[in-house]
């Protein structure tokens, strides 16, 4: 077959829209539970207050990009301490994988933002345009003023909770009180309306309007989970050793009655029929499945009602159906090498940080050897070497540093501008929760053999707080 | 392929048999290749991204032509952008040195803020004017003098350091410029040879540096004093006042071995630094002085 005969395929694939239907069950409840939980942490987080005395911020959590800190709760974090952030990533994939490994993708169908919004947006369709039945034949007819005023109320609901969605995202940003006041007087800087405009747009396009779209063409976790994943790992399963062959009740009852197999899958088409991602689980763990169970529930309404053993449809393994099917028990292993590995991963990585942070030095020294000149001869033949130093202080208050070097005899330091002394040490102080960059100077007599490098030890001792803080670097002579 | 899947070929699309999937009609090696054709809202992105592409056109400089480009209609240009750039930096930098031109230098020194901006435009304008002679960060090199030492020509407070910028070291364009002279004691005929290497033993012994063996230090010491001792002081120290550098401390311009201190004495010497009062602000001045001051040296 040549190429050219291809010509006339269509470039695009149109969706066909999904019309979840409303399901009641456990899994559903348990939906409606995490939403709201969800939700409320997101919409209410950046009003939560924790005070952390004068000059800081009293939000509990605040990404002050403009003053470069970051504050969440007890901890606050300077930019060059990044790696608390990356460690928190670490952890966040480590978490969804040992969640995979456990019970597949339960983020994807329980707590996953793209899940919570589009999980509310249809609540808000279904509350004006009905469930769906309704709204099939509704969207099958043409226009009249009852589905228009239906569709406008629908649109206008979304817009608003995307406008609120977005106007949540910048209050972590500032301080939540003071820019509600200013966003409702109009005063707020262009950057926060720039920001609630573009994540009101993008909540409103991909919760109202691209849905599961963006489980399906966008997110990169399917592909990845599908390679994480093993046979025994609990996944949404329609028990086929069960279910198969798929007959009506009254058929079903006839063939059992005549001693043949007949399975409990009436194909009834619930599981279908919920499902917000418009696949059939029936066809087996797929790719399009964000296994949120709401299938499970249908089913098993489904089951109670025609009077057979409930969980056809349960999150179970591939294996398990096999060893059924073989005539075996069923088996769960969450704990396997996998998991174990995860969670020692998880617990790594999280105790690191624990101890990093519990360690966190609240003053920071660095200096910066000067490269021209290396060194510096005096008049009475000692040698000199003159460092840039920076002081940290993370302490909301301004703190006194003496400074001091240890290295070859008779070393004496220096700092250019700082008249103030004690024990001969320099004084430098550094602003509340700032830095300080200073010259110093480094001598050593002419007296003292010297090398042409030697490593020599700076030490700032908090005056107040007797915090110590050291660093090496090399004093240079010919 | 057998013959029973080339049937589709007339009637529409090739089913795969184990998807039930179109293919692209595509075969390489027995392998055929699924259509999965892309969602109508992607294919509507890209046409889009098109459309927008357009909008640069017209908005942004965009088409070459003989003699330039197409301008677009915001009149947007780089060159424009980092003018204003350039104009906002300037205008910025003079309200912050505007502090500078009332303090003096000493509020400048103990200020922290008007320090750190003095600071700042010091290291600038050394990097632009000084650096030539002097060395990056002031290091300097045999005949032009190392700031960051705690010996000085000419005096190393703020205000001989103030002095000497503005108006220079022998510069011919200043009338109040620092002036002296190391006379040339070998080519004048001042001193001949053999005294000039007894002058010279003499300055290494001041200095506490070995001397030549067969050098006869008496006469040298007496030579010196006639000679040098006007300027340097009967002991070597030199003299701030006439720019006579001290020959006893552990600093050198020309160098302390006895060829080059025979050759200083035989042709004298005399380095030149231009006055600056007349090509930089006296803003600029300010802020060279405490930068240079704050090297390490400052007296």
């Amino acid at each position: 077959m040549s190429v050219g005969e291809t010509e006339d395929l269509p470039l695009f694939a149109a969706s066909k829209k999904v019309y979840p239907q409303s399901v009641s069950g456990p899994f559903r409840r348990l939906k409606w539970a995490l939403l709201v939980l969800c939700l409320a942490v997101y919409y209410l987080l950046p009003f939560l207050r924790w005070d952390r005395g004068p000059n800081l911020p009293n939000q509990a959590v605040l990404l002050d990009i403009a003053n470069n800190r970051f504050y969440f709760f007890f901890i606050e974090i300077w930019p060059q301490e990044v790696y608390y952030f990356t460690g928190l990533l670490v952890m966040a994939a480590f978490i969804l994988f040992l969640m995979n490994a456990v019970a597949g993708r339960i983020w994807c169908g329980y707590l996953c933002p793209q899940t919570v919004w589009t999980d509310l947006y249809l609540a808000v369709e279904r509350f004006f345009e009905g469930d769906r039945r309704e709204r099939m034949l509704r969207d099958s007819m043409a226009w009249s003023l009852d589905t228009l005023w239906r569709k406008a109320a629908k649109h206008i609901t979304w817009v608003m909770i995307a406008w609120w969605t977005g106007g949540a995202w910048v209050l972590y940003f500032a301080d939540a009180p003071t820019l509600v006041r200013e966003l409702a007087t109009f005063t707020a800087p262009m950057m926060a309306y720039v920001w609630i405009a573009i994540l009101t747009f993008t909540t409103y396009a991909l919760a109202g309007h691209m849905r599961e779209q963006v489980c399906k063409f966008m997110c990169p976790w399917p592909r990845i989970q599908a390679a994480l994943t093993d046979d025994e790992a609990l996944n949404v399963t329609y028990r086929y050793d069960r279910g198969d062959p798929r007959v009506s009740v009254k058929h079903a009852a006839r063939l059992r009655s005549e001693g043949k197999p007949a399975g409990d899958c009436i194909d009834c088409h619930q599981c279908v029929v919920v499902c917000p991602m418009g696949i059939d689980i029936r066809d087996g763990s797929q790719l399009d499945c964000i296994q949120c169970g709401l299938c499970i529930d249908a089913c098993d309404n489904v089951m109670d009602k025609v009077g057979r053993e409930p969980k056809l449809i349960a999150f179970d393994t591939e294996a398990n159906v096999e060893r059924r099917k073989a005539g075996l028990a069923p088996v769960y292993r969450p704990v396997r090498l996998r998991t174990l590995i995860y969670l020692g991963l998880i617990v790594l990585v999280g105790g690191a940080m624990l101890w990093q942070l519990a360690t966190r030095a609240t003053a920071g020294i660095s200096v910066l050897h000067e490269r021209a000149p290396l060194f510096v001869r005096l008049q009475d033949g000692s040698m000199r070497n003159a460092y840039t130093m920076r002081l940290l202080n993370k302490r909301p208050e301004t703190r006194p540093f003496a400074l001091s070097v240890s290295g070859p005899s008779g070393v004496t330091i220096e700092a250019v501008g700082v008249s103030a002394t004690a024990d001969l040490r320099p004084i430098v102080a550094v602003g509340p929760d700032s830095s300080r960059e200073i010259r110093v100077l480094v001598t050593v007599p002419h007296d003292t053999p010297l090398e042409q490098s030697q490593t020599i030890t700076f030490t700032a001792s908090d005056l107040f707080a007797g915090e110590v803080v050291r660093t090496q670097d090399h004093f240079i002579a010919p | 392929m057998t013959t029973q899947d080339h049937t589709h070929a007339s009637h529409g699309p090739e089913i795969d048999a184990h998807t039930g999937i179109a293919t692209t009609g595509h075969e390489w090696d027995g392998i055929r290749e699924l259509n999965t054709p892309l969602p109508r809202w992607w294919l509507g992105i890209f046409y889009a991204t098109i459309v927008w592409s357009i909008g640069y056109w017209v908005v942004y400089p965009a088409w070459p032509l003989i003699t330039g480009a197409t301008k677009g209609v915001i009149g947007y240009a780089s060159r424009i952008e980092i003018e204003k750039d350039m104009q906002d930096l300037k205008t910025l930098r003079a309200s912050q040195a505007a502090g500078l031109g009332e303090a003096s230098l000493e509020q400048i020194k103990a200020d922290p803020n008007l320090f750190r901006i003095a600071m700042a435009q010091g290291k600038a304008a050394f990097g632009d004017n000084c650096v030539a002679c002097h060395g990056v960060g002031g290091a300097g090199s045999k005949g032009f003098p190392n700031l960051n030492d705690d010996d000085w020509l000419w005096g190393g407070s703020l205000e001989s350091i103030q002095q000497t910028l503005q108006h220079g070291v022998r510069a011919t364009t200043d009338a109040d410029t620092r002036v002296s002279m190391m006379p040339a004691f070998g080519k004048d005929g001042t001193l001949k040879r053999d005294e000039i290497n007894a002058v010279a033993n003499h300055v290494r012994e001041l200095a506490g540096l070995p001397t030549e063996p067969k050098a006869d230090l008496a006469k040298g010491r007496k030579l010196f004093a006639d000679n040098c001792a006007a300027c340097h002081g009967e002991a070597g120290k030199g003299n701030q006042e006439l720019g006579a550098p001290n020959l006893t401390d552990a600093i050198t311009l020309y160098g302390m071995d006895v060829a080059s201190i025979t050759e200083t004495i035989t042709n004298g010497r005399g380095g030149v630094m231009p006055a600056w009062g007349p090509r930089l602000d006296p803003t600029t001045i300010k802020s060279l002085t405490v930068y240079v001051h704050s090297l390490g040296g400052g007296q």
